[in-house]
């Protein structure tokens, strides 16, 4: 019926990827959407420079939670470098919808705990803003 | 099965005429804003054209009609909810404003450090966050009425809540979540006898039920124009004797007496509470939007809605898993219905901007997310809900299609 909730973002909806906690986490970060109430938390391993494992978790809207089993599929085992260079774009392509200004929001938040977890909030700054 | 004649009412509204998606539109969000019928647009449409002037201070004729229809837009206002004087009436930029006015003009020259304020679980934002910049600012305690499982005020701890260290009361007169009409009657007596004044948030109750704040005695009351079919703007109602006695809120043109270099003096009620110039062509057009609800008459917008509210209740439990919040009765309740729907088999429970995404696509338009009620929400533990809300150009085929659009979402996301 719809090519905003396509079977891939229910499945992973229904079956994220990487969905946990890790206990031997060196970086975690947590955020949430006050619009809507979406959260998602972060916990990695960077070992020398490189992301060797992910979890997350979360609760929140179809669009979200696909986006961060998909978004961590995509950074477990890439540098911090190779990670700086993931943008918004990058997350609509792998999600493959048309999404209006409100549900952008949801999509981009893992992202946005992601690069946070990875350098920091601070060092992270607005660059996902629109 | 209705009292109102919904299909001629329809014909008032040009917006419901259209499609989305290439589907007739079906607007189920005017808890949020409502539509606005012809004759208020032509209100609008007709003072820019021929009247438009600044009031009050114009000599010349337009200014003049302007000033008459605008004061007559706020004795129209006044008669609608029963006030005892147009005075009473103070025009605000929105509900939000009006209570905004009651915490920071009556709540800071009369509150003191130790004293009490007492406002509900089921409040908007609106109605709760004035108050904790109030009680900070005074040193003052923020009280909560507890809400009971049916998503209705539990009054059992009233007379302990309320005692001599009360000041202000603050509460709603309909949920705009569960949609609970709340007892105020009986908070508005002990609260009276304990000394304390009384705010009532009638966001949600104005556009939807007879309002008599006269019978209801209570000393503040917040509306807007925009969920009642008119412009955006606010009211607040307030007894005379209090707004007389308060400071002014906000300062600048026409709320002063005489202006001079170190002080000044201020205009009587109510301007002394509208500094500058007002949303003119606003409260002019909320003038009209009351002429076509009295045309209709409140009860039987009321009885309207209490037969569709039932009517989607009813249906609503049609659909597996979804759960309304609230009283369960259509006659303890306005005309909304928030629901969540919960995890089945295998699956999650679908979060309410999935469901409201989906019903988009169906020309349907329903609100997702906390709707201002974080409180609420946290007492049901939901981060969110989906909330359908009615009006008096809603039809029972409206929920059908509402219903038949959940029953695809839940089909959707379960395989």
């Amino acid at each position: 019926m719809d090519d905003l909730y396509k079977e891939v973002i229910l499945d992973h909806y229904q079956h994220p990827h990487n969905h946990g906690t890790l206990p031997d986490a060196t970086n975690s970060y947590e955020d949430s959407n006050p619009l809507c109430g979406d959260k998602i938390r972060m916990e990695m391993k960077i070992e020398n420079g490189v992301v060797t494992d992910v979890k997350f978790t979360g609760k929140g809207c179809a669009i979200s939670q696909a986006s961060a089993s998909m978004l961590t599929d995509e950074i477990k085992g890439k540098s911090l470098e190779e990670i700086k260079h993931i943008d918004k774009q990058v997350v609509l392509d792998l999600l493959g919808i048309p999404l209006g200004p409100s549900r952008i929001k949801c999509a981009l938040l893992p992202l946005k705990v992601i690069k946070a977890s990875a350098y920091g909030i601070h060092e992270w700054g607005d660059e996902e803003e629109e | 099965m209705s009292t109102l004649n919904v299909s001629s009412i329809r014909e008032d509204f040009p917006i419901l005429q259209q499609f989305v998606h290439g589907k007739p539109l079906v607007y189920l969000d005017s808890a949020a804003t409502s539509q606005k019928p012809e004759s208020v647009l032509r209100a609008l449409d007709t003072y820019y054209r021929t009247t438009n002037a600044n009031i009050h201070r114009g000599i010349y004729q337009l200014a003049e009609q302007a000033t008459e229809q605008y004061e007559n837009a706020r004795k129209q206002v006044q008669k609608f909810i029963n006030a005892k004087s147009w005075r009473e009436i103070i025009f605000t930029r929105n509900a939000t404003e009006a209570l905004n006015l009651v915490a920071y003009s009556y709540g800071r020259a009369n509150l003191r450090a130790g004293d009490e304020i007492v406002i509900s679980v089921l409040e908007h934002h609106s109605n709760i966050v004035p108050w904790q910049l109030l009680a900070q600012e005074k040193n003052a305690t923020l009280k909560h009425i507890p809400v009971d499982g049916q998503g209705q005020l539990a009054l059992d701890d009233l007379e302990n809540l309320l005692t001599e260290k009360t000041k202000i009361v603050a509460v709603t007169m309909m949920s705009n979540v569960t949609g609970a009409i709340t007892p105020l009657d009986k908070i508005i007596a002990r609260a009276h006898s304990v000394g304390a004044v009384v705010v009532v948030d009638a966001a949600q109750a104005a556009p939807h039920l007879p309002l008599d704040v006269r019978a209801l005695d209570a000393d503040f009351v917040a509306f807007s124009g925009h969920k009642m079919l008119g412009p955006f703007i606010g009211v607040l109602y307030g007894k005379r004797a209090l707004l007389e006695a308060m400071p002014p809120f906000l300062g600048g043109g026409d709320m002063i007496r005489q202006v001079h270099l170190q002080e000044s003096t201020w205009n009587e009620l109510p301007h002394k509470f509208e500094a500058g110039t007002p949303a003119i062509a606003e409260a002019i057009g909320m003038g009209a939007a009351i002429d076509y609800l009295n045309a209709l008459g409140m009860e039987n917008v009321r009885a309207h809605e209490m037969e569709l509210t039932q009517y989607a209740l009813d249906k609503l439990q049609e659909v597996p898993t979804l759960r309304v919040i609230g009283p369960t009765a259509s006659a303890q309740r306005g005309g909304l219905a928030a629901f969540e729907m919960q995890a089945e088999g295998t699956f999650p429970s679908i979060h309410p901007h999935d469901i409201a995404a989906i019903l988009d696509r169906d020309a349907i338009c329903i609100r997702a997310g906390h709707h201002c009620a974080q409180p609420l929400h946290d007492f049901y533990d939901l981060p969110a809900t989906a909330r359908a809300s009615f009006y008096v150009y809603n039809t029972p085929d409206e929920i059908d299609q509402l219903v038949a659009s959940l029953q695809n979402v839940r089909k959707m996301f379960n395989k």
